[in-house]
């Protein structure tokens, strides 16, 4: 269970109030933590719970499923326990903003400007926050669920009547 | 008696069109540019089973010395203007297979990213459908390039200020 996670159990220790939700699925444990403590936590765990290792930065568009509309998603993982853990942060699509923990982890200068690419997260106090993947004069972030898929000037292929 | 022949038995007569072409079309080079899955059958294509050598097809990994661009491959509006630079850095005479489906059409991928054919940026010689196309394929398209060329008319007399080029219709 979530509860008997060695990251959990500290993380409630030292930061009772700020850990909204912690979940376990298929042995994954996931905790939910305010977008404004994202670096004071993950400083926490880097330190002091040994997850050196940056893996993954992703963002989720929840659009029209629930409120806040996006979720910032870190995939940490501690190459001396062998153990991964997940935390993520809601971020509002009004203040589509969260602080970078790029400082921690050199991994999420990359990994922050592909989730600022394609969904259009802006990571405060980033170094270098370019787009990675798409042109330098793309408009848009195209895996927000509101991007349409054939983009913006293309009708979708419908078939072919004939 | 028969035939006169002045010129002696060492000499053949042709038409300029005739030579050029015959030589144009003896000695395609391709720049050398894979984009995709489609560029694994065109790299079988040039190695030993299927051989493009024999019909004087070499793959040249320079723009400035290729006659030939083989799209081979999902073109990306991100890798669209880096084959737009090649294509101009070609000499011409000048020629552009599209092969397979995502080349002649964007294929499967009707999405925000993907150049709906490159017919929208260059102007396409010969289709290779497929998906992707065999080597028997390409070879085929290929050897309907070299049909093409040989019926061009006048157009190497053209930039020798030989009249105008003749542009038959289909």
């Amino acid at each position: 269970m979530a509860e008997n996670n060695r990251a959990v159990i500290k993380l409630r220790e030292k930061f009772a109030s700020l850990i909204l939700d912690a979940k376990e699925f298929r042995g994954q444990v996931t905790v939910t933590v305010p977008r404004e403590n994202i670096v004071e936590i993950c400083t926490f765990l880097r330190d002091s719970l040994q997850y050196n290792l940056l893996t993954d930065v992703l963002a989720v568009d929840y659009l029209g499923k629930q409120e806040p509309r996006f979720m910032a998603v870190y995939n940490l993982y501690s190459i001396p326990k062998k153990d991964r853990f997940f935390v993520r942060a809601a971020v509002p699509e009004a203040d589509c903003t969260i602080d970078t923990v790029s400082g921690l982890w050199k991994s999420a200068i990359f990994l922050e400007r592909e989730v600022y690419d394609l969904m259009g997260l802006v990571f405060n106090n980033h170094p270098d926050l370019r787009r990675i993947l798409m042109t330098d004069d793309w408009v848009g972030h195209p895996l927000r669920k509101d991007y349409p898929v054939q983009g913006p000037d293309r009708e979708p292929y419908q078939g072919r009547v004939s | 008696m028969g035939v006169d022949q002045p010129l002696g038995d060492n000499i053949i007569t042709a038409s300029l069109d005739g030579l050029v072409n015959w030589a144009r079309k003896s000695s395609i080079w391709p720049m050398t540019f894979g984009l995709a899955c489609c560029a694994i059958e065109m790299m079988a294509t040039g190695a030993s089973h299927n051989d493009l050598d024999r019909f004087g097809i070499i793959f040249r990994a320079s723009p400035r010395q290729s006659d030939c661009i083989i799209i081979a491959g999902t073109v990306t509006k991100k890798m669209l203007p880096v084959i737009q630079t090649v294509y101009e850095q070609m000499p011409e005479p000048k020629w552009v297979v599209a092969m397979g489906a995502c080349a002649c059409s964007g294929g499967v991928f009707d999405t925000y990213s993907v150049v709906q054919g490159i017919d929208t940026a260059l102007p396409v010689d010969v289709y290779i459908p497929g998906c992707p196309p065999r080597p028997e394929a390409l070879l085929y398209g290929l050897l309907k390039l070299q049909d093409k060329i040989m019926k061009e008319k006048n157009s190497f007399g053209s930039t020798i200020g030989l009249g105008d080029r003749i542009v038959s219709a289909a």
